[in-house]
């Protein structure tokens, strides 16, 4: 089990999908205009990530190579028409609050990624693990930003009221724009951790930052350098 | 030797003119619409007005003390905003609105993105949109002591009449600085006078917007209604003070005419066509934003250059 605790802790701290992989940051910025969203789109995620990866790892012998992907996504679709349907039958309040962003799991790259990047390589607990790890650190890293907008955008937190009688809430922040400058922060949070660990000598090239430098001398070009990266890797092996 | 070589680039002509001495005139040129305006709706907008320069500038005396930068409130230009987001704030608006206003304007819009010089799109109005987005109610209540009830270009849009010579003095209900015309003119007369800015922007800003309003304001060329949207609002405020911002106007000559075209048929189109009575606020965001495009579409070209047919 010992495995299991270290893919749980990967998927909350080390890779945190959305503080330090930068992922699926379109849920992120539509859903999370309060706590409550962001905890249930979160764990809808979450329960759709382990299962698919589970699935995806038992059937990683017989998948052929080639199809890997188109396979991968009718598995991940069919896992998120099953938790729309059951949200919709149990849950309705949520699932009118989520809206398109339930369906459009389907496309959320932390999920393709993991199946890619982890499940199709590796072992069917270890797998089922690794998503439930990504899917808390994707849950945390929503209700976290949340709790924020809804903090400052309606004065409430899950609901409740926390701020005193005399605050004015900010609409801004529970409206589009908010969410970019939540975001914007937490970049920047994110890219002070980055500079500091470099300066200190540690690897921190796992921590994919919006911008790290100025233009010139950017190394840190986010999806496009990992592209550049796979393309170069597949022609190396031919 | 090298303490008296300096080596620099051109031009090498010294002009007396600097930031500071020009934030300075538009200070004052701002005073007789902030005098107005303190007359007008009575002490508390003096205190809006006075908190709001204050929160600028301490948020920017606070952030570049923080950060170990240069201290560079004395170049007024944190007054300006401050001066300039007090003048379209309401006039019985809380104190608190003057406060945050002022930190959004200068910590997000223009230190984030660099400080003086950097910011790409107006501070102030930044500001103005941030807190209407965000305060709605507060923002578009403009009844006070002194007045009651909608603002002239709600009720021109509710196709109400209005007293056009009164929307022209500045005896309306409205924003701190936008009522009183004359005292908005008066003001943008000191800058031409200095040179500090030209006719180019408001004109074709002013200009283009009559044209829009006669083509589709629904009472053709009718001179009252015409002067009414004129008067009314933030456009006077907004063409001379604010879309002529050194900053976030297109630095070409050929451009600042476009610039002030779109400015023009963005604000018919927010005032007419748009759900809320004004858009002089949005149309300049909008326009800042397309200043950088406009400048990269119209820049000249460089004397031996030359050349290409156009």
């Amino acid at each position: 089990m010992n495995s299991a605790k270290e893919r749980l802790i990967n998927g909350l701290i080390k890779e945190n999908p959305t503080f330090v992989l930068m992922l699926g940051m379109c849920p992120t910025l539509a859903v999370t205009t309060s706590a409550m969203n962001g905890l249930g789109m979160g764990l809808t995620t979450m329960v759709v990530l382990a299962l698919s990866n589970a699935f995806i790892s038992l059937l990683r012998n017989i998948i052929p190579d080639k199809v890997r992907i188109p396979a991968f996504i009718v598995i991940i679709a069919s896992f998120v028409t099953m938790v729309e349907l059951l949200l919709e039958g149990f849950i309705p309040s949520l699932y009118d609050a989520l809206g398109i962003y339930i369906p459009l799991i389907v496309v959320n790259c932390i999920i393709l990624g993991r199946a890619e990047a982890y499940a199709s390589k590796n072992g069917v607990i270890a797998s089922l693990f690794d998503g439930i790890g990504m899917g808390l650190g994707f849950s945390f890293a929503l209700t976290c930003i949340g709790a924020v907008r809804e903090l400052i955008g309606a004065g409430t937190l899950f609901g409740y009221k926390v701020m005193p009688e005399s605050y004015v809430p900010s609409t801004i922040f529970i409206m589009a724009p908010g969410a970019f400058f939540v975001l914007a922060l937490l970049t920047a949070v994110q890219n002070k951790i980055k500079i500091a660990g470099e300066k200190r000598g540690k690897d921190m090239s796992k921590i994919q930052s919006g911008c790290g430098s100025d233009c010139m001398n950017c190394k840190d070009m986010g999806c496009a350098q990992r592209m550049i990266k796979e393309e170069e890797e597949g022609k190396a092996n031919g | 030797m090298s303490d008296l070589m300096k080596v620099s680039s051109n031009p090498h002509i010294r002009a007396r003119s600097s930031t500071s001495s020009i934030m300075l005139a538009v200070v004052i040129a701002l005073l007789p619409a902030a005098g107005f305006g303190i007359y007008n709706f009575g002490p508390n907008a003096l205190v809006l007005i006075l908190v709001t320069i204050a929160s600028t500038v301490l948020t920017e005396y606070i952030f570049e003390k923080l950060l170990g930068k240069k201290i560079t409130i004395g170049d007024y230009s944190a007054v300006v905003t401050g001066l300039l987001l007090a003048l379209n704030l309401p006039p019985a608006a809380p104190w608190w609105i003057g406060v945050t206003g002022g930190i959004f304007a200068i910590l997000v819009v223009k230190m984030l993105f660099g400080g003086i010089g950097q910011n790409f799109m107006n501070p102030a109005l930044g500001a103005r949109c941030f807190l209407l987005i965000s305060y709605t109610s507060i923002m578009t209540d403009f009844n006070c002591d002194a007045y009651t009830g909608a603002t002239p270009l709600a009720e021109l849009k509710a196709g109400r009449p209005v007293d056009v010579l009164n929307m022209i003095i500045g005896k309306t209900a409205g924003t701190i600085g936008e009522t009183s015309m004359i005292a908005i003119v008066a003001g943008a007369c000191i800058l031409i006078m200095l040179g500090i800015i030209d006719l180019r922007i408001p004109g074709s800003y002013i200009i283009t917007f009559v044209i829009f309003i006669s083509i589709f304001g629904g009472r053709g060329f009718d001179p009252a209604y015409i002067s009414a949207h004129l008067a009314g609002g933030g456009l006077m405020l907004g063409a001379f003070f604010m879309a002529t911002d050194y900053v976030t106007r297109p630095v070409t000559v050929k451009g600042q005419y476009v610039y002030g075209a779109i400015l023009g048929i963005l604000t018919g189109i927010f005032r007419i066509f748009g759900a809320s009575a004004e858009g002089v606020s949005y149309a300049i965001i909008l326009g800042n934003l397309l200043a950088p495009l406009i400048e990269k579409a119209t820049f000249p070209t460089a004397f031996g250059k030359g050349g290409a047919k156009a």
